[in-house]
């Protein structure tokens, strides 16, 4: 171990020690030689840390201090909505009637939980535009497989049955055709034009009676309304595909165009974005999925409905997909997004959407002299760079991200979309202030004057961070994916 | 517009307006087609404040019967265990819930290192070399299993017990069908799977052999056979597991599982009504480069310090995208994190010792029942559940359980129609004696 390593726990372990405290056995024991069956009694043990609970708590203070996020500092991660999480959430969500509520309880004990989710439902419903909504997919990605698995289910109640692939833009993200794959079709990419959108001629070429759907974010991966979004859907409905939406950059378009009135059949929601369900270290997420009224019966089972003043969920849907998860969706955080909703009202949300164009326009103009804009229009949410200039002084979009952290901030995401050289993405959000943008701006002006006059600075950034740049190569060479004892 | 989560001034606004030399902010919408352009406010909710919405939701709150207040003996994959209260402490530093996936690792060590930790500790419980990061629930984990398991046999069907959970057995099936797979049930017979119908129904187009130990009923699967007769076909052997019962049982790596799979929701994870869990995946080292889902990997700085990374990414649907085997992207990360600091606080002994605690009590209340004249089906080796044939509906039963405080058992008739009048019932290391006891009593007595 080197001196500045960060201990594991279970480094910190010592035999004896504990750090549980569990209830009294107060029932008569049997042996459990009669109860369970020879070679079924563990005989090694499970070899988890054995610290007290003092030394818990420190060791995870010790790796959150090694962890930045949205309360750490600014995170403009492009395509991640990285806004700031309400703590008005976190408590809503831990109240015993949401948190230590059980699924399988009779439905007359949790009208709460099924209000809140149907109530959810018809917020989600207006604000998309489409006829009904599912909580059951547990992220985007499941969400988009659901969606599509839908699509396929509809064509072939059509007998349809010569509908195999799915198209998708160049600029998508990596999700949309790996879910196509997942749910049995084949993706064709439709390429972008210079404009960074869309070339509808050559969708024209790649539509046709195979086509099952189009997945569309909208705006797409760069920033940009696909303003040929009406013609688009002339065209794929005209060829007898679906429109499918990625709600990954919902936040761009709130009050301002809803993915049902642009002429999408089915749309999923990342509510750890727009809706501000906190991302957690990568999960867990919430992907309901939205569907006009002619999909409606291949939703996942069961769906819940209202009957008088009762909620029920209703599990006779011969047509239904099927379940795509156990129970109804992260419930979880359904109950955050719903208190989000609540909080910011329709007024609200407009401003949200507002800021967040005005606060992204802002930064791409005051960076435009100093790195590359590609696409130079207005942007939605999030705008791209191209860091080409600074690569041709042998500093590297990597390099430049690397610098930022020495500044305190998480970089931007770096290298997508696919389709712009050393491609920069950035997305501030609505949340943050005029002061916190400028002060990155300066920051990344100062790289970009320091590619010109110290270019070693930023190549060998990071400078102040617990770590340098790790060796990647090695750990997927010679994988280590688990502590072993010594 | 003023907002606490809305931090523009209008005087900002005026300055970025002319920075960026437009002058209001519609202009920047002006790229969307008027045709499609939404013009007023959603007809939603106005906005509450702070304290009105939270007196609204509690409210809401309050009409749902809790875990908390109420003594529960439903079990059928959620289980009310003991949660140190150090987790929620941990997984609420809001370094770890306000960050996104580790993709920076400079700044991000700290989730990496406790996602290479939970990977150990459920290698550690299941005897398997390789864990993923997580997945969704042990549904989903399981339906990934069943694709992964098409995909190294290039076989076409995977038979599952019909004593895996119900609800984890229909994800399979809506996967499979995305994935054109068959999926085949072998049925059970005194509460486990039928050894001698699988045996029959295995042959060489069979990918992978799927169970669930302990299983749905709670009974432990004669895990020996199952393993001899998926292997006799070079079948995969799946297997579906409460990381809990592995406390005390013999994992199932060491009866030669391919895929361990399950949802690790009882450590120190609310029912939350369903979700979110947190799906758990680990294979065997000859599967490590097929699992689905994000690896942590150990590897050093140029200084030669210790430090963690994403890894393996090569399988992943952002790198691979149609080639991709699995689409999934975010996982259940957080509650990882709260799985690991409970497996933390349990520790070696700790989990053993609450895993024999459900044996015992599930135990003593299964004696229980049958002092009280109750039939109990399928008695057998078991793990904290058991199946008791009721002489009325469960549904009945439930409402008035309810009515006392009691939390009453699973209906089995809801996916068994064999099972009418039968109930699953859950006993915790929580439930004490008394709560067991009065439990019982309330049944009333059964003897003819």
């Amino acid at each position: 171990m080197h001196k500045e390593d960060q201990h594991l726990i279970f480094e910190l372990s010592s035999p004896g020690r504990v750090g549980y405290s569990l209830p009294e056995m107060d029932v008569p024991e049997a042996d459990l030689s009669e109860l369970l069956p020879e070679g079924y009694l563990r005989e090694e043990e499970a070899e988890l840390p054995e610290v007290s609970e003092l030394d818990i708590m420190r060791h995870y203070t010790a790796l959150s201090k090694r962890n930045h996020g949205v309360d750490s500092g600014f995170y403009p991660l492009g395509s991640c909505t990285m806004k700031y999480n309400p703590k008005i959430n976190e408590n809503v969500a831990r109240y015993n009637g949401f948190a230590h509520v059980h699924p399988l309880q009779d439905e007359s004990s949790v009208q709460g939980a099924l209000e809140l989710m149907y109530d959810l439902q018809q917020h989600l419903i207006e604000i998309t535009g489409m006829d009904e909504v599912t909580l059951q997919p547990a992220a985007g990605a499941h969400g988009e497989w659901t969606g599509l698995m839908m699509i396929r289910a509809f064509h072939e109640s059509n007998g349809d049955l010569e509908r195999t692939k799915v198209i998708v833009p160049d600029s998508a993200h990596g999700t949309n055709p790996a879910s196509a794959t997942v749910a049995g079709f084949e993706t064709v990419t439709v390429k972008s034009n210079e404009d960074g959108l869309v070339d509808l001629e050559d969708l024209k070429k790649v539509v046709g009676p195979d086509t099952a759907a189009l997945m569309l974010t909208n705006p797409n991966t760069l920033g940009l309304f696909e303003e040929h979004i009406v013609e688009m859907a002339e065209i794929v409905h005209g060829a007898g595909g679906k429109l499918y939406y990625d709600g990954a950059n919902l936040n761009a378009v709130l009050s301002k165009a809803r993915p049902g009135d642009m002429g999408f059949d089915v749309v999923h929601l990342n509510l750890h974005k727009t809706f501000t369900g906190p991302h957690g270290g990568g999960g867990p997420g919430s992907g309901p999925v939205g569907v006009k009224s002619d999909l409606i019966p291949y939703l996942p089972k069961p769906i819940l409905t209202k009957q008088d003043d009762q909620y029920v969920f209703d599990y006779d849907r011969p047509q239904s997909i099927g379940r795509v998860k156990p129970f109804y969706g992260n419930f979880g955080i359904n109950v955050r997004a719903y208190t989000y909703i609540r909080s910011m009202g329709p007024d609200g949300l407009k401003a949200v959407t507002e800021y967040a164009v005005l606060n992204a326009n802002y930064m791409m103009r005051r960076l435009a002299e100093h790195y590359d804009l590609p696409y130079d229009k207005h942007c939605k949410h999030e705008f791209v760079l191209s860091g080409r200039r600074q690569k041709k002084l042998g500093v590297r979009t990597l390099d430049i991200a690397k610098r930022l952290l020495d500044f305190g901030y998480h970089p931007p995401t770096i290298y997508f979309p696919l389709n712009v050289e050393e491609c920069i993405m950035i997305e501030p959000t609505e949340t943050e202030s005029k002061e916190t943008l400028d002060a990155f701006i300066d920051a990344m002006i100062q790289i970009a004057r320091e590619a010109e006059e110290n270019p070693e600075i930023v190549q060998e950034a990071p400078h102040s961070t617990v770590i340098g740049r790790l060796d990647e190569a090695t750990a997927a060479r010679k994988p280590v994916l688990r502590y072993q004892k010594s | 517009m003023k907002h606490r989560y809305l931090p523009l001034t209008e005087s900002d606004k005026t300055a970025m307006l002319d920075a960026i030399g437009v002058s209001s902010v519609d202009e920047l919408f002006s790229d969307i087609p008027e045709s499609v352009r939404f013009k007023g406010e959603y007809k939603i909710k106005p906005a509450k404040s702070e304290p009105a919405l939270m007196k609204e939701l509690a409210r809401m709150a309050g009409k749902n019967a809790d875990l908390k207040t109420n003594t529960s003996f439903l079990g059928a994959g959620v289980y009310d265990h003991y949660m140190p209260v150090i987790v929620d402490h941990v997984i609420s530093r809001s370094e770890f819930y306000t960050a996104y996936t580790p993709y920076q690792p400079e700044i991000s060590q700290g989730e990496l290192q406790a996602i290479f930790e939970f990977q150990t500790m459920i290698c550690e419980l299941t005897g398997m070399d390789v864990a993923n990061s997580s997945m969704y629930d042990g549904g989903t984990a399981l339906a990934e299993a069943a694709m992964l398991s098409a995909a190294q046999t290039k076989r076409k069907k995977v038979l599952i017990s019909a004593a895996v959970h119900p609800e984890a057995k229909d994800v399979v099936k809506t996967y499979a069908k995305g994935q054109y797979i068959d999926v085949v049930e072998v049925p059970f017979k005194d509460g486990i799977t039928d050894l001698e119908a699988l045996e029959e129904m295995a042959d060489e187009n069979t990918a992978a052999v799927i169970v669930q130990y302990p299983n749905f009923f709670g009974r432990i699967e004669h895990m020996n056979e199952l393993e001899k007769i998926a292997h006799s076909k070079k079948s995969l052997f799946v297997v579906s597991s409460n990381p809990l019962a592995l406390g005390a049982l013999t994992p199932p790596g060491k009866f030669g599982a391919d895929i361990v799979v399950g949802d690790a929701q009882p450590f120190g994870i609310p029912a939350a009504f369903g979700g979110p869990h947190c799906g758990y995946f680990s294979v065997t080292s000859k599967l490590m480069r097929k699992i689905p889902g994000r690896l942590v990997g150990q590897t050093k700085d140029d200084e030669g310090r210790r430090g963690f990374v994403l890894t393996l990414q090569a399988r992943e649907q952002h790198i691979r995208r149609d080639k991709a085997t699995s689409n999934i992207c975010s996982n259940q990360a957080l509650n990882a994190l709260a799985a690991s600091v409970a497996m933390t606080a349990l520790g070696k002994k700790g989990v053993k010792e609450m895993a024999i605690a459900n044996i015992q009590k599930a135990n003593y209340a299964r004696n229980a029942f049958k002092k009280s004249g109750f039939e109990i089906v399928f008695e057998g080796p078991s793990f904290n559940e058991f199946v008791v044939k009721m002489n009325r509906p469960v549904k009945a039963i439930n409402e008035e359980l309810l009515a006392k405080g009691i939390i009453g058992g699973y209906d089995l008739g809801r996916d068994y129609p064999e099972l009418n009048e039968h109930m699953l019932i859950a006993v915790t290391e929580l439930r004490t004696k008394e709560e067991i006891d009065t439990f019982v009593e309330e049944l009333g007595d059964c003897h003819a």
